[in-house]
Parts: C-alpha cells; sequence; structure tokens
C-alpha cells in the first residue's frame, strides 16, 4: 500500500535537483536555472549599477562563475541566494570601476535623516497607479528608487521587491541582521515619502 | 504609544511578525492617530506598487544573447 509520505520542511527545493544535475556537466540543467533567475539578476544589478550595459554583463558573469564553482555551493543555503551573492559582489566591482576612486560598499554608513520620521503625511488616493501609463509610472518609480542611498536601495529590492527574508538578505550581503531592519524601515519611509509627491490626494483647487 | 514608537514597530506590523499583545497596542494607536494609520497604509501600497511592476525589464532580444553567451561558455567548459 502506498503510503503518503510528508515531508514538510525537509522538502528538497527543486534547484537541488537541477544543481545536482548541472555538476555532473547537464548543460540543460543549468540552462533551466538561468531562465528561471535572469530577469531577476538583471533587475538586482540594475539597480546596483544603474547602468544598463554594466547589468546586463553582471547577468553574464554571475552565471558563468555560479556555473565555474558549483562545486564548492555547499547547499547550506538557497541556489538562489548563493547565486545573488554572487551578482551582487559582481554589481559592485562594476560600480567601483566607474566611480574610479571612491569606495563603494553595501557596508557603509549612512548618515541621513531622511526617512525617520515621516513629514509629507496627506493620504493617497486609493489606487493612485492608475492614474499614470504604464511607461510614465515605470518612470516615476526608477525615479523615485534611484534616489536612495544604494545601501538601502538593495535592501529594499531584495527584501520587498524579491521576496528574499530578512535573514536571507543579511546573508546575501553581509550585513547583519539588525542593519537590514533598520535599513528597510528608512528605505520603505523614504520612497513612501518621495512616492507622495506624485501620488498625494489633491485638495479643492489644486491642478 | 507615540507616533514615533509606531513608527519603530512599523515594518514588522507590515510583514505580520509581531506578537499579539504589541500588535494590538498598535491597533489601538492606529484608532486615535490619522498620521499614523496614513503612514501605514501608504507605506504599505508603496511596497505593493514596486513588486507589481517591474522597474527594469530585460529585453526579449538581450535576453536571448546573453543566454547563447552564457551557454556557449558552459559547453566549452567556461
Amino acid at each position: 500500500m502506498a503510503t503518503i509520505q510528508v515531508t514538510g520542511e525537509n522538502e528538497q527545493h527543486p534547484d537541488v535537483a537541477l544543481v545536482d544535475r548541472a555538476r555532473t556537466g547537464d548543460v540543460l540543467a543549468f540552462e533551466t536555472l538561468v531562465n528561471k533567475y535572469d530577469r531577476q539578476i538583471f533587475r538586482i544589478a540594475q539597480h546596483i549599477t544603474q547602468n544598463r550595459e554594466d547589468a546586463q554583463d553582471v547577468v553574464q558573469d554571475a552565471f558563468l562563475k555560479a556555473y565555474e564553482k558549483l562545486e564548492q555551493f555547499q547547499g547550506n543555503s538557497k541556489f538562489y541566494t548563493w547565486l545573488v551573492r554572487i551578482a551582487v559582489n559582481e554589481s559592485l566591482m562594476r560600480l567601483r570601476k566607474r566611480r574610479t576612486g571612491k569606495m563603494v560598499s553595501i557596508d557603509e554608513d549612512i548618515e541621513t535623516e531622511e526617512g525617520s520620521v515621516p513629514r509629507d503625511l496627506a493620504d493617497w488616493s486609493p489606487n493612485p497607479e492608475q492614474n499614470y501609463g504604464q511607461a510614465e509610472l515605470a518612470e516615476i518609480l526608477r525615479k523615485t528608487i534611484q534616489g536612495l542611498p544604494h545601501g538601502f536601495r538593495i535592501v529594499f529590492v531584495l527584501r520587498d521587491v524579491d521576496g528574499l527574508s530578512t535573514e536571507e538578505t543579511a546573508e546575501t550581503l553581509g550585513l547583519s541582521v539588525p542593519a537590514v531592519k533598520s535599513r528597510l524601515l528608512r528605505a520603505r519611509l523614504q520612497l513612501r515619502e518621495r512616492l507622495s509627491r506624485y501620488f498625494r490626494k489633491k485638495k479643492a483647487g489644486e491642478k | 504609544m507615540t507616533c514615533t514608537e509606531f513608527i519603530a514597530l512599523l515594518d514588522e506590523l507590515i510583514d505580520d511578525t509581531l506578537p499579539p499583545e504589541l500588535r494590538s497596542q498598535l491597533q489601538d494607536h492606529l484608532r486615535g492617530c490619522e498620521h499614523c494609520e496614513v503612514t501605514l497604509n501608504t507605506t504599505r501600497k508603496t511596497i505593493e506598487i514596486y513588486r507589481s511592476h517591474e522597474v527594469y525589464e530585460l529585453p526579449a532580444s538581450v535576453r536571448d544573447r546573453l543566454h547563447a553567451a552564457i551557454m556557449a561558455r558552459c559547453r566549452n567548459g567556461c
């Protein structure tokens, strides 16, 4: 009689089998991983480098480096977070090249009071994004997030857009959990504040 | 609870990671504070908008080119 096994927490992530196959030279298994994660890696790289060509190079180099180093992948973290860590390092390297002489680090001390206490307390209409065309909205979102210090931006992208946990974000960026939490709060509040300039409800008589 | 104390716990409230008694303290504060209610709702909306709209698309043609380059190198042992 067949028994139903409750695997629960021990259930293997589908990437594990793909990584195992890729390790034995199954290139198609690795291609499946590329197909699965390339858009996210591009997004992360673009948010860090702020440069399209650099972000494309990061996608290519991060996957190639991951393929080369598959043997070193321990499997005690998810393949995706391991891949993101490679991509973040590649992105920072490119950013440093463009800003020669300037130190660039996720761990840099960010001294800013902005975002600690919300100032714009105007409410938004229920779905403010509906007042904009897709391209216009994307431009607003890009401009707004580009204005954040990059140490805040990358925490917000990994945690809120990409859906990594606080612990995974900390591990990926080499930050402490309290540092991730503090940056996430300030990033969320600053973004909210900046979006308010576009999305706040217009008062009667305002254009 | 002051507004500053409320804001300090805003992330935990949004991420639903607060113990029940603290959560109910925050909800009590919300009932009497329109500013914090607006901040909570618009911060939630901020996250939702960024989550549901792709800011940086990877065009299909670029994606194809990158895939071809990656896979060619992998087939040749990088």
